[in-house]
């Protein structure tokens, strides 16, 4: 087993160490970079964000769920390998400058999400810094410094770039397959094979349950998995297509789903986690299948060289279970190119960086012939009703056919209960998610009229 | 001139790199060990079986100690000794330690710590404020009662009356860097800990009993925490003590963090209340009689509830002349984690339950809630005359400025216009509503035990005319280090680089308070400036001496020693005095006058004086789901006569946005059996960069402190988060115009909440 990438600019070739130990030990405790923290050992605070560059992209990653074996053949850069020596970076020097740090733990963190930000040329701040909590500030000294940092790309940026492009890895090893093909194949001889993408999941497993978790096989070298292809009718989406990347993508065919996956996780989980681990793990609260069954999505299995293509709201049989069979894995997700009126709508507690209490698809075509408008089809799905992402299929078949008024939605007021019996827990009440239910799909008929219908759209 | 200047934080440059090190940054020896707690899976009940076998046998343990292998005191508690380290036969919460492993890893010690096979008695757990009383389960034998006047015949008597109730939840101090410590043994039983306290002299005594020493025998230095907020004033001892055991059991370092989940899990938060209110009042909302009461949820320690509890009740006026009132407080102790100190120590709470009356009063009487405040502020000290105004507990009220403070914002924020514009603006809405609303702070500065406001410091000049400097507070990023460094600057008038702050050490300064109360310049920065003043008059003299001139012609300003019309460096002069044999070190102490406090009888002068501030709020609500958001904040804020306005501004927006967070989207949610089911961010929700207002205007008042506290300048560290009440205010203003009825919005104001109050708002119910 050999890992090789760039540290600060160093080559690291590992051969002892396990590949699902995660980068964020390896630093502090192999490499004495400490500077890099712990604040959560889940992914969730920031405090440990690294940048890590390949041929393609520079992300900010939480180095905490993030495992050796999905580095190789990439270059790391913690705050320690930020600036050349006694500069700081105009990002640092303006932290500085406008009072951004307190208690300072936050800080390298924060650092280096907006050097990456900067580098990407994102300029909402508030996105750049979803993933980062800081406890002291309240974080409108970080974003005035965000604001003021002139612009550089940093030197070691290109010199990462050209040590990456003559890195010369050994042969991958069987952990890392290098196509879909040989996905398929490792697969299929070893059932069990547990498929890391962007960890963002299992890494939890490991940090908080101390799970057993091999064998397994990291996805990052299979790069043809990582595509968005067009066939006529839709969109193929590979499995491990970032959860940022189809963020980006979405912006081109709707808004409304590029919308609700800014909120999905923070930046630095949305560059690591994959459109197919969000599907594979059955999470009912999982933001990305309501959406899609929603949107009449299509998930196509692969076992060996066989491949199946089901609606996705099939896939999800129960809590905890899905239709996968033996030597089978996720290949990839098909997508209608026709979207037509497809809204998403997440209510959690916080808006960014939360899990969902609920999160609702919608999408009816209705027939503009009639005077108000007649439901002609409604797929309408949600997450964290039930033990799975689900279709609300008793209240589209009461409104299809019916005008496409306010009254026609609460006629359907008692049939929810017939698609739902939500549970209660830390994230909402049972009651609280029924009313929402249909209260959502009361701001889909305002949305649809046109209406400011979301909190977040109001500035003053 | 230091003082006054908007220095930086004195590690600024070390945060942005990565080299600031916090207490897990240190680099231990390679045979150093790491520490895990085992903790209960009940919340109450009793150990009938403990196996440890497993926990032995898993790699990479040393040592599993448990209650019964413990030397000396079995003891963590900063009050009454009811919290044993490792439990002893009861349980008292879900998530108390219980045992304690030893290894050469800290995850082969979180490994090994979940393999015990622990059976118990299990018993039902008090968890509620209801089940609380209904079990009488409480500290101290009854409540606690303060009393002015006669409550019951003014609300009697009142033309208006109405009752009301407010919960309140809790909040975890989600300080980024958790928990830490380490401890080094050293030759003879001595002891060295590094820990992430506030209380470095607490955790020095509770380890010291642990370990049957002296306290000259262990010494404890902290240098930063990363965040602290209360959170680690008695919370960090455990640690602590911990490592020191291991040490002393090993003969090794060793190091102990809590994973943030065991954090949640294991340690204190603020406290949740109910507050029950009946109140009497006129037409014009002026309030005649208050009865008000306060149900604690201490859980299932001591801890420091009581002193947070009376300073809930302390603050049960904030800002309002109450002629009549009488205010009970009942401290339950309930089967969860230790409710413990937390900026504002209860303030906030107190704060929050009088700010609803004001609330409530004026929607009954359909009057600007600000206009209701107004009329029911104490006085401005200077328009007050012959007969000063007094609070609840008989203390004076001789500096008041809210009135002024008040319509100063008003203005500046445009108030009275927006509302008008934003009553439009609902009026034609549907779904979104906005709301905007003000609330004051009057925070009383002191310890309220007043022996612990006091505070020593030790202060070298050495013979090239560098300083370095000590003081009993500890950083924890509220910018004090460089705070007292300014003072030290000041006092020999030298750049501030010619002073090296250094870690707080119970070494170097004995017998400190906690760096809590808002008290750690106040104190601190006098302490300094005191040393320093002894140091500046032993050379004043000499250097009189030498040049023949008068002692109080000698001079020190702009690195400068002026001796009549001569000039030295400070250094030269530094030199002449060490040529001359004069002491060029002093300690410093400082004890804050005035103050004397019955608490028993609710009556004296617990505060020195009081800080102040007002902020005006808006936010935006979504009648179908409740969603909201904070659109607007503007805030003046009275920090005297700024020891530094950048850090005082920092402490200003920090402080509101975490209020802020504690009524809106922090929630702490048990389980029916106990467990703390929002451990861990994915669940517990501060607020991140999005939540904080788009628009977010902050400012110092001019105002000097009357008393003569360091350079006239006033705490900072606790009043501004009452502020965030505001944004509470601001949504129920919000849900109240979805109807005609009062939205009776509790808090944390999540979205769910908000949405309840709008249905209530609409339907009455």
């Amino acid at each position: 087993m050999n890992i090789q990438f760039l540290l600060n600019g160093e080559t690291v070739s590992l051969e002892q160490d396990a590949p699902e130990r995660m980068l964020l030990p390896y630093l502090r405790e192999q490499r004495g970079l400490t500077g890099t923290k712990e604040g959560c050992n889940e992914g969730d605070c920031g405090a440990c964000t690294v940048i890590v560059t390949t041929e393609n992209d520079v992300k900010p990653l939480n180095a905490c769920i993030l495992m050796l074996g999905q580095l190789n053949g990439t270059a790391v850069r913690t705050v320690e390998g930020l600036g050349a020596e006694n500069e700081l970076h105009p990002i640092q020097r303006e932290m500085v400058y406008c009072h951004a740090s307190q208690c300072g733990f936050c800080t390298p963190g924060i650092v280096m999400s907006l050097v990456a930000g900067q580098i990407n040329d994102l300029a909402d701040h508030d996105m750049v810094l979803s993933g980062n909590l800081c406890r002291c500030t309240g974080y409108a000294p970080i974003i005035k410094a965000a604001e003021r940092a002139e612009k550089v790309l940093p030197k070691w940026l290109e010199e990462d770039r050209k040590k990456l492009a003559k890195l010369r890895l050994g042969k991958p090893s069987a952990i890392h397959p290098q196509s879909s093909d040989e996905v398929a194949a490792l697969v299929y001889a070893e059932p069990k094979t547990r498929l890391i993408a962007g960890a963002t999941d299992i890494g939890l497993w490991l940090t908080k349950q101390f799970a057993e978790i091999r064998p397994f096989a990291f996805l990052s070298g299979a790069k043809d998995l990582a595509e968005i292809r067009e066939t006529p009718e839709a969109y193929h989406i590979g499995a491990t297509v970032s959860i940022e990347h189809l963020r980006r993508w979405a912006e081109g065919c709707s808004p409304s789903l590029a919308q609700m996956l800014r909120r999905y996780g923070s930046l630095q989980v949305r560059e690591a986690a994959t459109i197919g681990g969000n599907i594979a793990n059955g999470s009912p609260i999982g933001d990305t299948p309501p959406a899609l069954i929603a949107a009449g999505a299509r998930l196509v299995l692969r076992c060996a060289d066989n491949r199946r293509e089901i609606p996705l709201e099939h896939f999800f049989l129960e809590y905890g279970k899905q239709d996968l069979r033996t030597g089978e894995f996720v290949e990839g997700i098909l997508v209608p190119k026709a979207l037509g009126e497809l809204r998403i709508y997440k209510i959690s507690k916080r808006f960014d960086q939360d899990i969902s209490a609920i999160c609702g698809g919608f999408n009816i075509h209705i027939d503009q012939r009639d005077e108000t408008g007649i439901v002609r089809a409604a797929r309408i799905a949600f997450g964290g009703m039930a033990g799975t992402p689900k279709r609300a299929l008793h209240v589209e078949e009461h409104l299809i056919g019916k005008p496409w008024s306010k009254q026609s939605v609460l006629d359907c007021a008692d049939v929810w209960a017939q698609d739902f019996e939500p549970i209660s827990d830390a994230r909402a009440s049972a009651t609280y998610r029924q009313r929402m239910a249909q209260n959502l799909l009361l701001r889909y008929l305002a949305d649809l009229a046109g209406q400011e219908t979301h909190v977040l759209g109001l500035s003053l | 001139m230091s003082v006054g200047q908007a220095y930086p934080h004195d590690t600024a440059e070390l945060h942005v790199t990565g080299a600031a090190r916090y207490v897990d940054d240190h680099s231990l020896p390679s045979q150093s060990l790491h520490l895990a707690f085992g903790v209960s899976s009940i919340a109450s009940g009793l150990i009938k079986n403990m196996d440890l076998s497993q926990v032995y046998a898993s790699a990479g343990v040393v040592a599993v100690l448990s209650a019964a292998d413990l030397p000396y005191a079995n003891d963590t508690s900063p009050s009454v000794g009811d919290e044993p380290l490792l439990a002893t036969g009861e349980i008292h919460y879900l998530g108390q330690p219980i045992f304690l492993v030893i290894a050469k890893s800290h995850d082969a010690a979180r490994k090994a710590a979940r393999l015990a096979k622990i059976t118990y008695d299990e018993q039902r757990p008090i968890l509620t404020i209801d089940e609380a009383l209904s079990a009488n389960s409480r500290f101290e034998e009854g409540p606690r009662i303060y009393e002015k006047g006669d409550a019951k015949s003014a609300i009697e008597n009142a033309p208006l009356r109405l009752e009301g109730r407010l919960e309140l939840g809790g909040q975890e101090h989600f300080y980024l860097e958790g928990q830490a410590a380490f401890a080094l043994p050293g030759e003879d039983g001595e002891m060295l800990v590094h820990s992430s306290t506030q209380h470095p002299s607490e955790v020095q005594h509770k380890v010291a009993d642990a370990l049957g020493l002296g306290m000259h025998e262990v010494r404890v230095e902290v240098r930063r925490m990363g965040g602290g907020f209360g959170g680690k004033e008695s919370q960090a001892n455990a640690l602590a003590i911990a490592c020191a055991l291991g040490a002393h059991h090993t003969q090794k370092p060793c190091k102990m963090r809590y994973d943030r989940d065991d954090d949640f899990i294991i340690t204190g938060k603020r406290h949740g209340f109910r507050i029950e209110y009946s109140v009497g009042f006129d037409e014009q909302g002026v309030i005649s009689g208050l009865h008000v009461t306060h149900y604690v949820r201490c859980g299932w320690s001591q801890d420091l509830s009581l002193p947070v509890a009376d300073r809930a009740m302390l603050h049960a006026d904030n800002a309002y002349h109450l002629k009549n009132c009488k205010i009970v407080s009942h401290r339950l102790r309930t089967h969860t984690q230790s409710a413990t100190a937390f900026r504002g120590f209860g303030g906030p709470q107190g704060v929050v339950g009088i700010e609803r009356v004001m609330d409530h009063v004026a929607h009954q009487l359909d009057l600007d809630p600000l206009l209701v405040r107004q009329r029911n502020y104490y006085s401005d000290a200077q328009t007050q005359g012959a007969s000063v105004q007094t609070t609840p507990y008989g203390m004076e009220v001789a500096d008041f400025v809210l009135n002024d403070m008040t319509e100063a914002l008003v203005h500046s924020s445009d108030y009275h216009q927006r509302r008008q514009k934003i009553a439009q603006w609902n009026a034609a809405q549907n779904t979104l509503k906005r709301g905007i609303a003000l609330s004051p702070v009057k925070f009383g500065i002191s310890f309220t035990l007043t022996h612990l406001n006091q505070a020593g410091a030790l202060v070298h000049v050495y013979q090239d005319g560098t300083i370095r400097m000590n003081h009993g507070g500890t950083e924890m990023g509220q910018g004090l280090f460089q705070k007292v460094a300014q003072v030290c600057a000041r006092s020999f008038g030298v750049p501030l680089s010619a002073v090296k702050i250094t870690a707080t050490d119970t070494a170097k300064v004995p017998n400190t308070s906690a760096t809590a109360a808002s008290s750690g310049s106040d104190l601190n920065g006098m302490a300094v400036k005191k040393a320093c003043e002894t140091i500046r008059n032993r050379m004043e003299a000499c250097l009189a001496k030498e040049a023949g001139v008068h002692p109080s012609d000698v001079r020190f300003e702009d690195g400068l020693v002026s001796l009549g019309a001569r000039k030295l460096s400070f250094a030269e002069a530094v030199k002449i005095c060490y040529e001359n044999r004069v002491s060029l070190s002093s300690t410093g102490f400082y004890k804050t006058p005035e103050i004397t406090w019955d608490r028993m009888k609710g009556h004296g002068r617990p505060f020195y004086y009081f800080a102040y501030g007002v902020a005006i709020s808006e936010v935006v609500i979504d009648l179908l789901t409740g969603e909201n958001r904070l659109l607007r904040a503007d805030i003046l804020h009275d920090a005297g006569q700024s020891l530094n306005p950048a850090i005082d501004i920092g402490q200003i927006e920090g402080g509101y946005v975490q209020g802020a967070g504690w009524l809106t989207t922090e929630e702490l949610v048990w389980s029916d059996e106990g467990r703390l089911m929002t451990h861990a961010p994915s669940t517990y929700k501060i607020p991140v960069a999005s939540d904080r207002p788009d628009i977010f205007n902050v400012a110092l008042w001019d105002n000097q402190n009357r008393e003569e506290t360091i350079y006239r300048s006033k705490a900072v560290g606790e009043p501004p988060f009452m502020l965030g009440i505001s944004a509470f205010l601001a949504l129920g203003q919000a849900a109240a115009a979805a109807g005609g009825h009062y939205p009776d919005l509790h808090a944390p104001a999540t979205h769910e909440r908000v949405f309840w109050a709008s249905e209530r708002a609409k339907h009455g119910h």
